[in-house]
């Protein structure tokens, strides 16, 4: 069940066999674009180029004029399964044709396998079975999710779409893939999965701009616009647009489509970089606004509060959701103090950590002089620490400037290393110094420390961890480091 | 001294009484020493009594200090080399009861000695770091650990930052005094902190700092701030006072000289608050001193004291000044060579309280301003006015009639003559007169002086080329409270001079540059009869040689500062004066019997040394390792490389002025 629910919402760049170094990754659409979705499923025949799930039919039409029955089935699937409440008689055909379709593919490969030649054609049409093969799974899957069933008006449309060179090699890896843990495939991501990290991260400091408190001033009369409620699981998924060719994850449709120039010529057409939304329904009537709301209870951005104030974009839930309703799981390298939920923000701040040269006798820092003299104005008693090289003779007397660091590092590998978190040790500076002895400092330090933050910086394993507090409902922080850097190791 | 007779009714004597005696006495260390050396009685109740200290050497700190117990006020200014042990020694032996130290010319000790004072003098009140270029902030959080210090000086600390100043700020809450002159690392931040934490402050310095008027917003809230200095702060501009609204009814001092960025608008606003101001000090203002700027002035109508040096002034300016401020007691005007006849004499038509006046180097004023002087301010005490040469001879004889409370007369270069002398010897309580390069006086005039003024403690001849011994024989009759006389460059002057002059018990300075005529006798007598002679000047007396400095070494035990430039003394009256135990500075260019190991041996032998003039040529001759141990013992070197060969020349005062005259008409 989990299994499935991940598999919905997260990119499975699965390839858990050794031979094979390019993965088959699969797009899967999330369900808070269904609208748009559907928009394209209408204009489908007309601007196939345009869709993110058509791509495949596009291409593989220019290799072969005989896939347009594979395209439309596909096609077939989504609305089956959009259709679809959960029905256990639908469910039942559903698998029964699967059955059939995996009988089917199995002949066709023994043939391959008893000729030994292999024809471009079957080649497609293994292909494209494997992909609608896919789709119901997935779909049908997907219909079994109470969540997905009643909060969601339609149901998942996800598009698969196998990487069509290696498909036939592949088309029983697949398939196993398919009842395999997926968590266990992510331990072995090939290299062009690192490469895509390491990219993504360049988009996240692009979106890091765009933050959710840009559109406080905005006042929309209640009723103009149209309010989305996206579930926890999808805000916290890692990417939303995935390359069809390659795997990568994006999160910005945009950002995708400049990806795709690289897959080839025939992406760097015009209407291929076009926005697609704009152009899907030329002529139809002005789309009501979308304004999003929260689904955190009681939140002011969850739309029954009585102050709702609506969130203006998907990065602004995303970043709201994680910011204000999740566990700061990331903290900085350098200072093993501040701790962010937005990996972004972490990135952020460890451009600046360590330049907060400005520090109170209390053990704040400051990244400005005035800041921290400000701070000193208004607290009795506070005064300016001088950095530990310079006021020797005040560290002997072990007078404030000699405590922060050790301090510091304590407080942090207290939360580490500790198995039952406690209250009120977790959640504030005020308790480290008292806490703390340097004796603690040297025996945490040869506990779980070494392991614990260099996975959560390794960019490789950030979305992992994601992955596993969605989907186990425990983060790292709250249900302690050990068992997390466990898992990842 | 008198001790002698006193011996058999000793026991007769209470302590008060005794005590009361020290106090007399105090005034003359050498009184005191013969004192406590009478007997153990003596010996102990001088130690008891004693509370201020001024040590020769940080060395002898541990057996002073356990001598006088009650020590506190500890001046350490001339020891160059405090170590942290001897700060430790202070700590311990006489922390409960100090109360104030002096460090401000001493080097070499770390926050480590700071610490130890701050921590074991409990009552510490005041402190002067002063100097300590190297000190950092870390020393300066030590010193905040000095929780009722008072009185705080920081002069020239210039690795100083505002995180240093932000720990005394919240350290030291009851900080009286803050100076942080040239503090060049202390901004608006750490002076805005000091304001808000230590609200007792009564004076501060920001001198040469790099602050803006923004911590002054900050700095004039203080309730009972009275002085305020804010020399050379370029980063105290109008636009950052603009918005500053103050009400400090407490400010009684404000220097705002060498602001360049501070016009009349800043200098309004910062005025319109201070309604009690008492000095005022505009020196070198970047503005014109005009109708306009004297306006601003209107508020601090009780202004006492007004500085305009260097300013350019208008006569409407100087006009509405003495106007607006009619209680004004002193005006310095010196260096302000836009100031005509017609200003002056406007200004001080009404200052009937007017005290001191300086106008050196107002070279257009006249005798007709002096006269309305003279004429208008019948208290005045001090007149300065060095070079202010078309003032006629009339005008000092009108002075000396009306202005007969006059104490302290600058006269430097002016065109004053026997009769002017004459009529300023009828002050009597004239103490300081300085009459250099008056070619005019003579012998006779001073004999004048010498009759009248039985006060003067100062007089300054130099290069006045008409006196000879006579005159100065006179003088040393009349004034037996002389302590500082300068006969430089007069050239008439012989031994007999100085033998006058040794009846001046007092005498402290004496300069006696380039005077051919006297020789080691005429020195000798001076150095067995004036006790406390701190500063000699021989330099170009060709007679002097090592027996004047073998007697002066016996004898001047108090001596400190002595030149012997271009003089016949060799490497044996150099070394000699090793015996002199205070003796800081030394000059000895261009003496040709000096050879490079007598200075050597010299220098080695005078521990107290802070700063030795010589020649170049011995740089490379002297051991270096010497000069690094000197360097280290807190003395500096200065290396002079010219030869001097324009000595006739120099001598012939004729020739100088000319050529003083012919540079000022150059440019």
């Amino acid at each position: 069940m989990e299994t499935e629910d991940d598999l919905c919402q997260n990119n499975w760049g699965n390839s858990s066999s050794s031979k094979l170094r390019e993965p088959v990754c699969f797009t899967s659409q999330h369900k808070w674009e269904d609208a748009s979705i559907l928009d394209y499923e209408m204009g489908m025949e007309e601007e196939p180029a345009l869709q993110v799930f058509d791509h495949m039919k596009a291409s593989s039409g220019q290799e072969h004029n005989n896939n347009n029955n594979g395209g439309q089935v596909n096609v077939d699937f989504l609305q089956g399964v959009r259709a679809q409440a959960w029905d256990p008689r639908t469910m039942l055909s559903n698998l029964s044709f699967m059955e059939e379709k995996i009988h089917e593919l199995q002949d066709l490969v023994h043939l391959i396998v008893g000729g030994g030649r292999q024809d471009q054609q079957q080649q497609q049409h293994i292909t494209t079975d494997l992909t609608s093969i896919i789709i119901q799974l997935i779909s049908t899957a997907g219909s079994l999710l109470p969540s997905v069933k009643h909060n969601m008006s339609t149901a998942p449309g996800s598009a698969l779409f196998p990487y069509p060179r290696e498909a036939n090699n592949l088309a029983s890896q697949t398939l196993n893939n398919n009842s395999n843990n997926n968590l266990a495939q992510d331990f072995d991501l090939p290299k062009p999965t690192i490469v895509q990290e390491r990219e993504s991260h360049v988009v996240e400091e692009h979106e890091m701009k765009d933050e959710d408190d840009v559109e406080e001033g905005e006042n929309l009369p209640p009723g103009s616009y149209e309010i989305l409620q996206l579930e926890k699981e999808e805000i916290l998924a890692p990417h939303t647009h995935f390359c069809t060719i390659c795997g990568k994850g994006f999160k910005r449709d945009a950002n995708l489509r400049m990806h795709m120039r690289g897959h080839g010529d025939e992406y760097k057409t015009p209407a291929a970089l076009a926005k697609p939304n704009k152009e899907a329904v030329p002529g139809s009537e002005p789309t009501l606004i979308k304004r999003y709301s929260c689904p955190f209870p009681g939140c002011k951005r969850n739309k029954d509060h009585k102050k709702f104030q609506p969130l203006k974009t998907i990065l602004c839930v995303k970043n709201h959701y994680k910011r204000t309703h999740c566990d700061k799981s990331f903290t900085c390298s350098r200072c093993h103090t501040k701790k962010f939920s937005v990996i972004a923000d972490l990135k952020t701040h460890e451009k600046h950590c360590g330049k907060n040269k400005w520090l109170c006798s209390c053990g704040t820092t400051f990244s400005r002089k005035d800041k921290l003299f400000g701070h000193i104005t208004l607290f009795q008693g506070h005064t300016p620490a001088i950095p530990l090289e310079e006021s020797k003779p005040s560290a002997q007397r072990g007078s404030s400037a000699c405590e922060n660091n050790t301090g510091m590092v304590g407080f942090n590998l207290g939360s580490a290393n500790q198995e039952s978190p406690q209250p009120g040790f977790m959640d504030g500076k005020m308790s480290f110094e008292e806490s703390f002895s340097p004796l603690c400092f040297d025996t945490c330090n040869f506990g779980g420390f070494h392991e614990f933050p260099r996975p959560m910086f390794d960019d490789s394993e950030s979305s992992f961890q994601m992955l596993i507090s969605s989907a186990c409902g425990f983060s790292p922080r709250n249900g302690g480091g050990g068992s997390v850097s466990n898992t990842s190791l | 001294m008198k001790k002698g007779k006193q011996m058999k009714g000793i026991d007769l004597l209470s302590e008060e009484v005794v005590l009361l005696i020290v106090d007399l006495i105090a005034e003359n260390p050498w009184d005191l020493k013969s004192f406590s050396l009478t007997c153990k009685w003596f010996y102990q109740v001088e130690a008891k009594h004693r509370r201020t200290l001024k040590p020769l050497r940080a060395e002898y700190l541990p057996r002073i200090l356990s001598r006088y117990r009650n020590t506190s006020d500890l001046d350490l200014t001339l020891c160059p080399r405090v170590t942290d042990y001897a700060l430790s020694v202070v700590g311990c032996l006489s922390g409960p009861t100090l109360r104030s130290v002096d460090l401000s010319r001493s080097g070499s000790f770390t926050a480590a000695g700071l610490l130890r004072l701050a921590v074991k003098c409990v009552s510490l009140v005041e402190i002067d770091l002063s100097n300590a270029t190297e000190m950092r902030d870390g020393a300066a959080a030590v010193v905040a650990e000095a929780r009722s210090l008072e009185r705080l000086k920081l002069g020239r600390c210039k690795k100083l930052t505002d995180m240093g100043i932000g720990c005394i700020a919240v350290g030291c809450r009851k900080l009286k005094r803050v100076s942080l002159k040239w503090c060049v690392g202390v901004g608006d931040l750490g002076v805005g902190l000091l304001a808000v934490k230590c609200n007792h402050i009564r004076t501060l310095d920001l001198s040469y700092l790099p602050i803006t008027g923004k911590c002054l917003h900050d700095v004039l809230k203080l309730q009972h701030l009275e002085e305020l200095l804010l020399q050379g702060c370029f980063g105290v501009d109008d636009d950052t006072l603009k918005s500053l609204t103050h009400s400090s009814t407490s400010l009684k001092k404000l220097d705002a000289s060498s602001c360049q960025n501070l016009t009349q608008r800043g200098l309004t606003s910062l005025l319109s608050g201070a309604r009690c101001l008492e000095r005022l000090d505009l020196s070198h203002s970047s503005s014109v001193i005009s109708l306009d700027f004297a306006s601003s002035l209107n508020k601090v109508s009780a202004l006492q004291s007004i500085r305009l040096d260097g300013c350019s002034v208008t006569c409407d300016g100087l006009k509405a000044i003495g106007t607006l401020c009619i209680s004004l007691r002193e005006v310095s005007l010196s260096k302000c060579v836009s100031v005509t006849d017609e200003g002056l004499s406007s200004l001080v038509m009404k200052l009937k309280h007017l005290r001191k006046l300086d106008i050196t180097c107002c070279r257009k004023l006249s005798g007709v301003s002096i006269t309305q002087v003279a004429n208008s301010c019948p208290l005045l005490v001090s007149l300065k006015m060095e070079s202010c040469s078309l003032v006629s001879r009339e005008a000092f004889w009108l002075i000396g009639h009306k202005c007969r409370l006059l104490q302290e007369l600058d006269f430097t270069d002016n065109e004053i003559d026997d009769e002017g002398l004459k009529s300023i010897s009828s002050c009597v309580s004239l103490s300081s007169l300085k009459l250099g390069i008056c070619l005019n006086i003579t012998d006779r005039g001073l004999s004048y002086v010498g009759m009248g003024c039985s006060n003067l403690r100062e007089l300054d001849l130099y290069r006045s080329v008409g006196i000879t011994d006579i005159g100065i024989s006179s003088i040393a009759q009349g004034c037996c409270h002389l302590e500082t006389i300068n006969i430089s460059y007069c050239k008439d002057i012989t031994d007999k001079s100085l033998v006058s002059l040794s009846k001046c018990s007092l005498l402290q300075t004496f300069e006696s540059r380039g005077c051919p005529h006297i020789t080691c006798q005429g020195l000798a007598a001076i150095a067995v009869r004036c006790k406390r002679l701190t500063k000699l000047d021989l330099k170009k007396c060709p007679y002097i040689n090592d027996s004047g400095l073998l007697t002066l070494a016996h004898f001047s035990q108090s001596l400190k500062q002595i030149s012997v430039s271009e003089t016949g003394v060799t490497d044996v009256g150099l070394v000699s004066l090793a015996n002199i135990g205070c003796l800081q500075n030394i000059a000895a260019v261009n003496t040709r019997g000096l050879s490079p190991s007598g200075v050597s041996a010299a220098l080695v032998g005078c521990g107290g040394l802070r700063k030795v003039k010589l020649h170049a040529s011995l740089r490379s001759l002297l051991p270096p390792t010497l000069i690094n141990h000197m360097e280290a013992r807190g003395c500096a070197f200065l290396w002079k490389d010219n030869n001097n060969n324009t000595l006739q020349a120099e001598l012939d005062p004729k020739y100088w002025k000319l050529q003083l005259e012919e540079d000022n008409l150059v440019p």
